[in-house]
């Protein structure tokens, strides 16, 4: 008993002198945590390190306006190695161990899956800024990336227009994993609907870090032969980088066949030479190349925090993108919600989620839907230019809502367009 | 709308002005019309412009095509080294803040790009006359029937002319006289490129009378029959490009494991340690010698070599020497080692990938067939391949340093006795395979990333080809490596790469399982040590 009490004195006199070492406006009460969970190596870490330190630039701003109620946002920072099962542990370890009151994390959608049941169980908050396939809706997460009709559909439709090239043969090609599987799935659905047969549509799946493109370049080559084609690029990770190679150097212009993206923006181009690529097309919700007032700020904060804390590449060439802003929002609506909900129960700021809007660099004022858990986005498609950034060729007139249960897969007409009350 | 128009009905203007007047050049009116405005007006205006094209006409469609030409309002400037221009006088005139670039989607490149090349019909230059026409193959628009024809009737050299005849005819085929139409079909069968085959693909579908129906039939089945050679050619020269790469990184292994015996799970490091190299020489020539930085590969070499041969010796003497004839524990303390050597190229070039670049003499390709192309990069590392393989195969059999370590692994205590030092021999052997291993990391950035786990996506290709070709053998490693390459290749084009993959793979437990010493078997005592 004497030495418990001991011990606890101790502890007690160690967390006195901690908090009287902070500054004088953080002393009505320690900190929140903040867990980040986003690849740092391995195959994804070309998306996602930067995702980590867009977390880490918007605690830093938060913290300097005071924090989010008078408390200081602490981050956890784990890596889960590109590796999906580590991303459950990583999860269990943030909210059992950490006791975090909210996980920014997250790309691929394997990942995601693989978090989902952890969340859900341990009733943690987790906040996804990736563009997904949908099928899903979960009362712990909250969605700031784009379903597919706020990304796939209208890049298809821009393609078959005749501004985009008109295009009647499709290659719907992706890595080998859930999303790109869906969204093909829901992309054939919808051709379908507008008449393409199944022969004018090719699906090619390839491994996680593929490398040699070779072959599938060539099938593209071919399979244009007969009819104008376009390529839907569902590819994720390092391997975008020997495809574009491949794609550049087998001569495949982007006016005979363009090839639109769904997960490589800026970030995934700074390695690759784009004089090639030039004209090839990727459907985002935010470019860096959009000029508004707020995005200017964005940029301008973005490159002064990266040249602050040296971080690779950034400091020399600071870039933005989708995934970056989404990011920003996120956090920036949690911290109102925090702040309306005047707790960080994870409940009640779901509960205060709904209908939160945030000014966001895309040039709208971004709303988190009332009852899906999803913003309503505005979708551009951007032509790839000679510097690697991007030309918007066509946007929404407005922002568009999220329908995570696509029409185009059956069965999904009759579910509710919110989470399933536990 | 109305904008676009006035926009349409001032190009209708300037037309007729130019009619009436007979003046062949660029104008204001052409200009703005073709700079300002929606993709249809825009693409009417420069189609009507074509016809009275002069020099000034082709040099300002060159800026729009390489974006160099801003507005503002009703202004067009063609933009060089921060300076505008006048596009019709040539003038250097003030360019004012709120000008912007003129964006050109792909359908306005693609229209550029056949006008420009229309325009380029009459270079004296051969070169970009043959691109010219290259590009032109794909065009069915009617209004480019002229140009054509005067091109045609200027050209003089033969083969040349035939690919006219085949733009001519690509165009004719939509023509409204069905005997044109037949002419058309007969000529486009002599085509082999790919571009004819969409054309008559399409006009197919809508060709509404029989006997031009089955010439068009006929014509497509005689370019498809030209174009398989060029699929079958492609899909070999895949093949041989990866089982070039393959040959490379196992190259290395074929020395340590093959000859040596030692089971190197650091061997990928070793590689990954090699395209390290070449992403410093590659930093050093950015920073010092920008104005060489085509040639930086040629530095990167062997800097790849010795950085990855010292990392060798250094790892011989420190840790392998003391585990010969424990294959086991070789095997775990190698994989230590790679584990090691991950984390310390994460520590030091952090955990994301670096980009190397392609020097720009590595990029592009060869066009040989109509519809064939081989990249350069891929062109380079066949070749460097075939150096390493030439260079190693020359430095086993024919020098000192060879005889003895063919010598040390057929018999070590004769050779001792010879007085070989049978360290120092394990020692060099074993640098030199880390060295290639190098090697092959410095061809590896050329085409995939460069990242701390780069070895890791190799480390089992190269067991598996040394395995396959049989321990000990370095010709047995080079049909291995092309065979597995052009397998794979063409599995690929069958089933899809995810498949491709495991179907290599369990082909070749079946052939382990039947033939286990490999395609090769060393003859004679030392194989059963």
């Amino acid at each position: 008993m004497q030495r418990r009490f001991t011990l606890k004195a101790l502890t007690a006199a160690v967390a006195l002198a901690g908090i009287s070492a902070l500054p004088a406006h953080a002393q009505s009460g320690g900190t929140i945590k903040v867990g980040i969970l986003h690849s740092l190596s391995g195959t994804m870490a070309i998306s996602e390190t930067v995702l980590k330190d867009t977390v880490l630039m918007a605690i830093d701003e938060i913290n300097a306006k005071g924090g989010v109620m008078g408390k200081k946002l602490e981050p956890v920072i784990v890596d889960p190695a590109s590796n999906w099962p580590l991303f459950a542990e990583k999860t269990k370890q943030l909210l059992g161990q950490d006791k975090v009151s909210v996980i920014f994390g997250c790309w691929t959608s394997v990942s995601r899956k693989s978090v989902l049941p952890v969340v859900e169980e341990m009733n943690g908050l987790l906040f996804y800024p990736v563009q997904y396939e949908g099928e899903e809706l979960s009362k712990n997460v909250f969605y700031t990336g784009a379903a597919p009709n706020q990304q796939a559909i209208p890049a298809v439709d821009y393609l078959m227009s005749k501004e985009g090239g008109g295009a009647k043969r499709w290659v719907l090609l992706g890595t080998d994993y859930v999303y790109p599987r869906t969204t093909n799935k829901i992309l054939r659905a919808y051709l379908k609907s507008k008449g393409v047969k199944d022969t004018d549509i090719d699906e090619k799946y390839t491994p996680f870090g593929h490398s040699d493109y070779q072959t599938i370049v060539a099938d593209v080559k071919k399979f244009s032969a007969g009819g104008k084609t376009a390529v839907v690029s569902t590819i994720n990770g390092d391997s975008n980088v020997p495809f574009y190679k491949e794609l550049g150097n087998a001569g495949l212009k982007a006016k005979d066949v363009p090839v639109v993206a769904f997960s490589v923006g800026e970030e995934e181009l700074r390695g690759v030479d784009t004089k090639p690529l030039v004209g090839h097309l990727a459907a985002w919700n935010y470019f860096q190349s959009i000029k508004n007032p707020t995005n200017t700020e964005f940029i301008k904060k973005w490159s002064a925090y990266a040249k602050d804390k040296k971080i690779a590449g950034h400091m020399d060439k600071p870039l933005t993108n989708d995934p970056m802003e989404a990011t920003y929002i996120g956090i920036n609506m949690w911290k109102q919600a925090v702040e309306k909900a005047k707790s960080t129960d994870t409940d009640k700021v779901i509960a205060a989620m709904a209908g939160q809007t945030f000014k966001a660099p895309s040039g709208i004022v971004s709303k988190m839907d009332e009852k899906n858990h999803h913003l309503h986005k505005s979708v551009f498609i951007g032509e790839i230019k000679a510097d690697g950034q991007f030309n918007v060729v066509w946007k929404t007139p407005g922002p568009v809502k999220a329908k995570p249960w696509s029409p185009y897969i059956e069965g999904n007409a009759s579910k509710p367009d919110e989470p399933a009350k536990k | 709308m109305t904008i676009t128009q006035a926009i349409k009905r001032l190009a209708l203007i300037a037309a007729l002005l130019l009619m009436a007047h007979g003046a062949y050049a660029l104008t204001a009116v052409e200009a703005k019309g073709i700079a300002i405005g929606e993709g249809d007006a825009r693409i009417e205006s420069l189609n009507k412009a074509l016809a009275s094209a002069d020099e000034k006409t082709a040099a300002f469609l060159q800026a729009l095509a390489d974006d160099a030409v801003k507005t503002a309002g009703e202004q067009v400037f063609v933009m060089k080294d921060d300076r505008g221009f006048d596009p019709v006088t040539g003038l250097e005139v003030a360019v004012p803040e709120a000008a912007e670039d003129v964006m050109n989607n792909n359908r306005m490149r693609g229209e550029l790009d056949t006008a420009l090349a229309a325009l380029k019909l009459f270079s004296k230059d051969d070169k970009i006359r043959g691109e010219s026409i290259k590009t032109l193959l794909s065009e069915t628009d009617e209004t480019k029937l002229p140009l054509i024809e005067k091109a045609l009737a200027a050209e003089t050299k033969l083969e040349f002319k035939d690919q006219l005849q085949l733009v001519r005819a690509a165009i004719m085929l939509n023509s409204a006289d069905k005997d044109k139409r037949l002419e058309a079909a007969k000529l486009l069968s002599q085509s082999n490129n790919t571009n004819t085959k969409t054309v008559l693909l399409e006009r197919l579908k809508t060709e509404d009378q029989p006997d031009v129906k089955s010439a068009l039939q006929s014509a497509l089945r005689s370019v498809e029959a030209s174009l398989a050679w060029g699929d079958k050619i492609g899909a070999l020269f895949s093949g041989i490009s990866l089982g070039s790469i393959l040959l490379l990184v196992a190259l290395g292994l074929a020395i340590t494991y093959g000859l040596m015996g030692v089971i190197n799970m650091a061997h990928g490091e070793l590689m990954m340690i090699g395209a390290y190299a070449t992403y410093v020489v590659q930093g050093i020539f950015q920073k010092y010698m920008p104005g060489a930085f085509d040639w930086y590969l040629v530095a990167a070499v062997p800097v790849a070599f010795m950085a990855a041969a010292l990392m060798g010796a250094a790892l011989e003497r420190g840790i392998i020497r003391y585990l010969y004839g424990r294959p086991l524990e070789t095997l775990l303390a190698t994989w230590g080692i790679s584990l090691m050597l991950m984390q310390l190229a994460r520590s030091v070039f952090g955990a994301q990938n670096v980009a190397v670049e392609n020097p720009s003499w590595m990029s592009g390709g060869v066009q040989v067939l109509g519809n064939l192309s081989l990249p350069f990069n891929r062109l380079v590392i066949i070749g460097f391949a075939c150096a390493v393989l030439l260079g190693v195969a020359w430095l086993i059999s024919r020098t000192r340093l060879g005889l003895f370590v063919r010598g040390v692994t057929q018999n070590r205590p004769i050779a001792a006795c010879m007085g070989v030092n049978t360290a120092r021999v394990d020692t060099y052997a074993f640098a030199l395979g880390s060295g290639i291993a190098g090697l092959a990391g410095c061809a590896l950035s050329q085409i995939g990333n460069v990242g701390p786990d780069l070895g890791q996506s190799y480390i089992v290709d190269s067991f598996l080809v040394v395995v396959l070709g049989g321990v000990g053998q370095l010709a047995g490693t080079v049909y291995a490596a092309l065979g597995l390459g052009i397998l794979n290749k063409f599995l690929e084009g069958w089933t899809g790469a995810v498949l491709a993959k495991i179907a290599v793979l369990v082909l070749i437990i079946i052939f382990i399982q039947k033939r286990p010493q490999g395609i090769f078997a060393m003859k004679g005592r030392s194989a059963e040590a």
